[in-house]
């Protein structure tokens, strides 16, 4: 496929999903979003653009290998839960919070660090199935 | 804190090991050695405070409501393994860095050695048995690796394996014996339950308990009919064997033995069992050493001789033979490290360890040949060495022992006639005699492969004829900790007993030595005699390794068949049938009044809903079974929405959409559909969907009525604010309520998608290397 309106309507809508899922990611803990759904949304959008230019060209657009993002997400998830045990001895996933508050997201905590890392897993693990199976088209 | 630290720098120094072997491989490996030594200091620092101020203990809690702590004590008993494992840990580890020389694995091996040493000093440390039982399995788990070192030979493989589920099978039971041991005492903690001894052996679980921890000891210390594992680990390298095959990890169950044995021990069943089990193992082991041709077979049979004869002395309980069993244990684990590593110094450097192919070689090995000479004398237990004190013991505590003292003692008698045997084989054939021709031309191993023979050998012969403070300082104090009477005392004096004492344990002695070499003489006829076959678990073992995957391969077949149609089609049934018998006779009200409140978009979309699942049945194309699929997920979405979940629906979007994109990738290239099941077949499926769709409805009409006492919900809404911070509900179960179980499925998430990449890519390479050899032919 090589359609002019897919190409210029993905380029606008992908930044668009992009950002999207972030302001997901970051307002989950107080409205709706979170990190799973921020996470399929960056897949959605990848998936998109992959239709558009191909998985070639959306691999390179991705820098980074889903792989990678899995494992940082892994890693991000198992951090998160360290620190309440490095910092206070309190159980492993505790939640921890900085008590000033930021508009949109509230407050910081390892919660939301935690978040980070679904939301790197959920992207990584997504578009690590979709491209696989679609290089297997091509 | 102290104890901790020492097990800590093992496995700390583990981490390092293989960079360091990395940047410098020889001189890496030697710094590595200076570790055991430091803790051969540290710990016979210990010695003197527990002799003066009882033993040295800490705790930390772990699980605390379980009665389970990381809690370690050195007393008299630890600190003699303790000296041992840091000794013999020194010699092997300069000693691997000359035998491993150049190897690329080498700091694979070293990473593996030092989690066992660590492990193994924790074992002996442990005051609290579920700690002790970590650390044991721990010593299994490394076991495997080094015996498995050369893992491209398929026999060093099979051996590891066969080691690691023996000693692991031993583990379950030793696990399920501790647990019932705490049971039955109230604690985990050893120094609680030396106290009661008395309630222990009375309680009705005493048996039970008894049968499963000797089992674990009997598996872990090679005692018949468990033995096979241990000759078959000889396929490790040379250091692994002297290191965990005879010195150390073996003696893991007479440690345990001994530990347990004022908890345990004392009763005729326990008696009677060491006793037999002992008695047996050192005598039929012992004939097999002696029918052994390869140096490292030899050793490993007469270790078995020595563990039988430990266990043996154990049950036996009386202070005599407590102190010959602390005794020889010292004197073997010495004798037989060195001879370890003179039978690994004879393999590197002739290449050849079939002692009737070689000979003369003291000519080209000359240190080796003295050390292994010294050795080999502890080994026939001939004066003046500790061996010989060590059998001494051995003969007197057996002639001590009564009713049964005719029949022990001859028992003992053929063993150490054999041991006798065995140490010609080992440390005299291959060095004089005739020089044979070996596959490499011989010449004196490099430096750091003599120092750990000739040390251990000449300790050996030092303890046995310079008194030292060797019984005072660790003796001693162990015989005391191992029967619990701190009134035995123990004077270790060759000349003392030899000439003023002149007893039948000197004839006996005098008797085996002439005996051994008559044997030795016919040595040849020996392994030529018929013995009776299939005796051991060996058989056992194979048989229910080659059943067990039968087992498991019929099992897959059946139920991993590879067609996603039957595992939907079990995982249902299974679901239906357990849910339904749960569900049988519960009444369901089905609340046709409050169908009156539905409004008219409602009902449109589960009529919507219904349609769309109708039709992806009946669909002609796969394409438009995919989209009228797509139909359900969004009225499912919908249904969300209407209701008051936007999460759930977001969510629901996003999966529908990247579920169909998924779905037309992989059904792209797929053939036509057609219909291939049969009538009957497509009629069980609609009853089977029937089934799983009524089963649903119930358990949400059932749901609807809130019979659950205290829904869960409303404690999560009312505190996801105070306690999580977070006015997101959903949100917060996923993130912290419920925490963990995300961060499992997250990691579920990553496994299939690790396994969605395998299985493809990996199709893809074998069509092409099928293609590669298509085009070859």
């Amino acid at each position: 496929v090589n359609s002019l309106i897919l190409n210029t309507t993905t380029r606008l809508l992908v930044a668009l999903m992009l950002v999207f899922s972030v302001f997901l990611l970051m307002r989950g803990h107080n409205e709706p979003g979170g990190g799973f759904v921020g996470g399929l949304v960056v897949a959605a959008a990848f998936s998109l653009y992959g239709f558009a230019f191909g998985v070639t060209a959306t691999r390179r657009a991705l820098r980074a290998e889903p792989q990678s993002l899995i494992v940082a997400g892994l890693l991000v998830a198992v951090g998160s839960g360290l620190v309440p045990i490095v910092f206070t001895g309190a159980p492993f996933l505790t939640g921890l919070w900085d008590d000033t508050t930021i508009p949109v997201i509230g407050k910081l905590g390892t919660p939301l660090v935690f978040d980070v890392g679904v939301y790197l897993v959920v992207t990584g693990a997504t578009l690590n199935i979709i491209f696989t199976l679609a290089e297997k088209e091509e | 804190m102290g104890l901790l630290s020492a097990i800590l720098t093992g496995f700390g120094a583990a981490c390092v090991a293989p960079a360091l072997c990395r940047i410098r491989p020889t001189g890496g490996s030697r710094i590595l050695a200076l570790l055991p030594v430091a803790l051969m200091f540290y710990f016979s620092g210990l010695i003197d405070d527990v002799a003066a101020g009882g033993p040295v203990h800490v705790r930390y809690d772990w699980i605390p409501s379980l009665g389970i702590h990381l809690s370690l004590h050195a007393d008299a008993l630890a600190l003699l393994f303790c000296m041992l494992i840091s000794l013999i840990g020194a010699c092997v580890f300069l000693y691997a860095s000359g035998y491993l020389a150049g190897d690329r694995d080498i700091g694979r091996f070293y990473f593996w050695i030092m989690i066992f040493m660590a492990a193994m000093l924790g074992v002996v440390l442990s005051a609290n048995l579920i700690t002790l039982f970590v650390f044991w399995e721990l010593t299994s788990i490394s076991s495997y690796m080094l015996i498995g070192y050369y893992h491209e030979q398929a026999s060093a493989r099979a051996a590891a394996l066969q080691a690691l589920l023996v000693t692991g099978a031993g583990g379950l039971a030793l696990m399920a014996g501790f647990i019932l041991l705490g049971t039955a005492g109230g604690s985990f903690e050893i120094a609680d339950l030396l106290g009661q001894g008395n309630a222990i052996r009375d309680h009705p679980l005493y048996i039970p308990i008894l049968i499963l921890v000797l089992l674990g000891a009997f598996t872990k210390s090679a005692q018949f009919p468990f033995h096979f594992w241990l000759p078959n680990a000889m396929a490790g390298p040379a250091p692994v064997s002297a290191y965990l095959h005879s010195a150390t990890m073996v003696k893991a169950g007479i440690y345990l033995m001994a530990r347990l044995a004022p908890i345990l021990g004392q009763t005729a069943i326990w008696e009677i069992t060491l006793t037999v089990v002992g008695a047996g193992t050192m005598v039929w082991s012992a004939i097999l050493a002696a029918r052994q041709t390869d140096m490292k077979r030899v050793l490993a049979y007469s270790t078995i001789t020595i563990l039988g004869a430990l266990t043996l002395l154990i049950g036996a309980g009386t202070a005599l033979s407590v102190k010959a069993a602390v005794i020889l244990l010292l004197a073997h684990s010495l004798y037989k490290g060195a001879l370890f590593m003179v039978a690994g110094i004879v393999d590197h450097e002739t290449g050849e360890r079939d002692v009737t192919r070689l000979g003369g070689l003291y000519r080209v090995l000359p240190v080796t040949a003295c050390a292994a000479a010294v050795a080999a004398f502890s080994n026939a237990g001939m004066p003046p060495m500790l061996g010989f004190i060590a059998k001494e013991y051995f003969y007197k505590a057996k002639l001590d022992l009564g009713d049964f003292a005719v029949v022990l003692t001859g028992a003992a008698l053929a063993a150490n006639v054999m041991l006798v045997v065995v140490a010609l084989l080992v440390g005299f054939a291959p060095f004089y005699g005739q020089a044979r021709e070996t596959p490499k031309p011989a010449h004196e191993a490099p430096w750091p492969m003599l120092v750990g023979p000739v040390l251990l050998a000449g300790l050996g012969l030092l303890f046995g004829t310079i008194p030292t403070d060797l019984d005072t300082v660790l003796i001693q104090p162990a015989v005391r900790t191992i029967t619990g009477d701190p009134s035995i005392t123990i004077t270790l004096g060759l000349w003392h007993d030899l000439i003023r004492n002149p007893t039948a344990a000197l004839a006996l002695s005098a008797a085996t030595i002439v005996l051994g070499v008559v044997v030795y003489r016919s040595v040849g006829r020996i392994r030529t005699v018929r013995l009776p076959a299939a005796v051991g678990l060996e058989r056992v073992y194979e048989g229910a390794v080659a059943g067990m995957l039968a087992v498991a391969q019929w099992q897959t077949r059946i139920l991993q068949n590879g067609y996603l149609r039957s595992y939907v089609l079990t995982i249902l049934t299974v679901t239906i049938g357990l849910v339904g018998w749960r569900l049988l006779g519960v009444r369901i009200d089905v609340p046709f009044a409050s169908l009156q409140g539905v409004q008219f978009y409602q009902a449109a979309v589960c009529v919507l809903i219904a349609a769309g699942a109708l039709f992806a049945v009946w669909a002609p194309t796969r394409l438009s079974a995919i989209a009228s699929l797509g139909v359900v997920g969004l009225g499912m979405t919908m249904v969300f929405f209407l209701n008051g979940a936007p999460d759930l629906a977001l969510t629901q979007i996003f999966v529908e959409t990247l579920t169909v994109i998924l779905f037309v990738l992989a059904f792209y290239r797929l053939p036509q559909l057609h219909v291939y099941s049969s009538l009957p077949v497509r009629a069980r499926d609609a009853a089977v969907a029937t089934a799983a769709g009524c089963m649903m409805t119930s358990l949400v009409l059932l749901a609807r009525h809130g019979r659950f006492q205290n829904p869960i919900s409303s404690y999560f809404a009312e505190h996801s604010y105070t306690l999580a911070r977070g006015r997101n509900v959903v949100n917060v179960i996923l993130v912290d309520f419920r925490g963990l179980d995300t961060f499992g499925e997250i990691i579920v998430l990553s496994v299939a998608a690790l396994g969605v990449l395998a299985m493809i890519k990996l199709r893809i390479g074998q069509r092409a290397r099928r293609a590669a050899a298509w085009e070859r032919q």
